[in-house]
């Protein structure tokens, strides 16, 4: 191999293989940096909330003023339920049960004087709720119920409530502290009730309670009241999926959250992405084409050594190989090289994103590395056959 | 490999000669059988180096078939004929296909590697027979083609093989070299019995051949 070598290196253009490397290091840092910058920004626009299930969607319909004046028309029909369970975006549709009785509820820090209001519970299937099932179990006829909260509530008690009465603030650690009490007030009779504060969602604009506590109570209190729902859950494994945003257009309903602008920005994001990935690709195919027309000249100039190694018994393979270890340590260097050359940029590019976000705590490398990768043994392969397919054709006269 | 069979082997080049061409080898049924010896001799221009050129797989502009043992030659895939180059088919170019960029034992070396067929000491003494000793370490580029003949010689050998092709050895060489040549060479051919077939445009490298043909 040595004295191959010692051969074979005859020719080689430096001068052209840094080229290809200074090109093919461009080209791949560009593509690895767009996969990166994806990865990392991805996650702040999809994030997923703390107690649900990563994609879920809340579905009511769009209120109009005619359909404010009237009672009917703003709940989900079970035909509209089946109907939108069968779309493929959805992989699973819950109701939410809302409770048919009047609750009054007052909520307060370690004994302090909370406030009191009027309140509704709702209630969505269990395996839609992403909390673990001890902390969020009822058992019927008990006293103590898990409860989870808008997280405006929260602002609204620290910023509106706390600070005109002098009241303690509360965080969202302090949860557990909160003392809350419920009083149910049915036909004929009203009881007491413990709540305990599971957490704040700033996913679902409601008071949330275990579906189990919802049926036993609705059953316990109201009897034989049932409603239609007026809002659905939906989990998708995409919820920026276009049909999504096609579906609820055409049957007028609205999705709640910021999901879909999400999804927008996402969408950006992707698009933006794409171009740069895009560029990236095309930088990385010229650089090839350099590499290839730089190893068929010295394959041409080296004829009549490559020939003279095949007629005294040398086999293609073996007088190939140490051109195609050549493009392979040249690639190698670009991607370790490449991947070495992303990291202090991500760094300040995720300092100057944290500025405005500081939540965004960045996506995993994983991607990035692998796309590199991909394109080094995807070069690296086509090198390869070239190589070989250009030494086989010296064998012959 | 015990025999090659040339079937009416014609080069393309003397197609329109096929009447009037007279030969030994061209366009007749010839054998050549391992352990004896040929001597090809030839005008310039009738076609040696073709025939080594067809024999070693490099050329396949000719009329009629070549087999080996009975198969055709053009059968053979590209992995198969490095094979027979590398224990079969041992050949001197009459170019020499040595290279200039390497050492005379580097040259050697590089063809010994592929077999490991030869000890290191058996090429430095055959370097000394054949008076090239000292030019073990010297650049091939920058020794006279007598000197780059023995080499080649030198390699040639340092492989196994069942079949030996000289394509004109001892152009070059003085008569006291050209008979240590041929020493050596019968030595080889004692151990192992190849063919050899040498072809000459006037000096022979001077053995005892089984079978003079005319090209």
């Amino acid at each position: 191999m040595k004295l191959l070598w010692k051969l074979l290196r005859q020719h080689v253009s430096v001068p052209q293989l840094v080229g290809f490397f200074l090109a093919n290091l461009v080209g791949m840092w560009i593509v690895m940096l767009g996969v990166q910058f994806y990865a990392d920004l991805a996650p702040m626009f999809t994030r997923a909330d703390g107690f649900f299930c990563a994609n879920y969607l809340v579905v009511s319909k769009r209120i109009t003023t005619v359909g404010a004046l009237s009672t009917g028309g703003q709940d989900f029909t079970p035909a509209d339920v089946a109907d939108l369970s069968s779309q493929p975006f959805a992989n699973g549709v819950g109701e939410f049960v809302a409770s048919q009785y009047k609750v009054t509820a007052t909520m307060g820090v370690k004994g302090s004087p909370g406030f009191a209001t009027e309140l509704f519970f709702e209630a969505v299937p269990d395996s839609f709720v992403d909390v673990a099932p001890h902390d969020w179990h009822y058992e019927a006829g008990s006293r103590q119920v898990p409860v989870i909260l808008p997280r405006t509530y929260l602002a609204l008690y620290n910023f509106g409530f706390a600070a005109s009465r002098g009241l303690p603030k509360v965080s969202e650690a302090m949860a557990s502290q909160i003392e809350m009490r419920i009083l149910i007030h049915a036909t004929g009779h009203s009881e007491n009730y413990n709540g305990r504060v599971i957490g704040f969602s700033n996913r679902i604009n409601t008071i949330l309670v275990p579906k189990a506590f919802i049926d036993w109570s609705n059953e316990t209190y109201e009897p034989g009241k049932a409603d239609n729902p007026t809002r659905l859950i939906v989990r998708t494994d995409n919820p920026t999926d276009e049909r999504i945003m096609n579906y609820m257009d055409t049957h007028g309903y609205e999705v709640e959250d910021n999901r879909l602008d999400a999804g927008k920005a996402t969408y950006f994001l992707r698009i933006v992405v794409t171009l740069v990935t895009g560029v990236g690709f095309l930088v990385c195919l010229l650089s090839f084409y350099i590499l290839m027309l730089s190893v068929y000249l010295l394959v041409q100039k080296n004829t009549r050594k490559l020939q003279n190694l095949l007629l005294i018994g040398y086999s293609t393979a073996r007088v190939s190989l140490p051109y195609q270890l050549l493009t392979l340590c040249v690639n190698l260097g670009v991607f370790i090289l490449a991947a070495l050359l992303l990291w202090p940029l991500r760094a300040w590019y995720m300092k100057m994103i944290s500025l405005v976000f500081p939540q965004v705590t960045g996506g995993h490398v994983g991607p990035a590395l692998f796309v590199g990768l991909t394109i080094l043994f995807v070069v690296t392969l086509l090198n390869t056959i070239a190589i070989r397919h250009k030494v086989e054709g010296l064998k012959r006269a | 490999m015990q025999t090659i069979e040339l079937n009416n082997l014609l080069p393309h080049v003397f197609r329109e000669r096929k009447g009037t061409l007279r030969s030994d080898v061209w366009q007749r049924r010839l054998t050549l059988e391992r352990g004896q010896k040929y001597l090809i001799e030839a005008m310039s221009g009738t076609g040696k180096s073709s025939l080594c050129a067809y024999l070693i797989g490099y050329r396949t502009d000719y009329e009629g078939t070549i087999c080996f043992d009975g198969t055709p030659t053009t059968q053979f895939s590209s992995v198969q004929w490095t094979n027979l180059r590398r224990v079969v088919l041992s050949h001197l170019f009459q170019e020499l296909r040595l290279f200039p960029e390497l050492t005379a034992l580097e040259n050697v070396e590089i063809k010994n590697r592929l077999t490991h067929h030869k000890p290191l000491s058996w090429i430095t003494q055959t370097f000394e027979r054949l008076g090239i000793g000292e030019k073990l370490h010297a650049k091939v580029g920058r020794m006279s083609f007598g000197q780059q003949q023995r080499v080649a010689f030198v390699r040639a050998l340092a492989q196994p093989a069942d079949f030996l092709l000289l394509d004109e050895p001892v152009s070059h060489l003085d008569e006291g070299n050209a008979h240590i040549m041929a020493d050596i060479l019968q030595e080889e051919m004692r151990a192992t019995q190849p063919a050899v077939v040498v072809t000459s445009i006037g000096k022979h490298l001077p053995i005892a051949y089984d079978h003079t043909l005319y090209l």
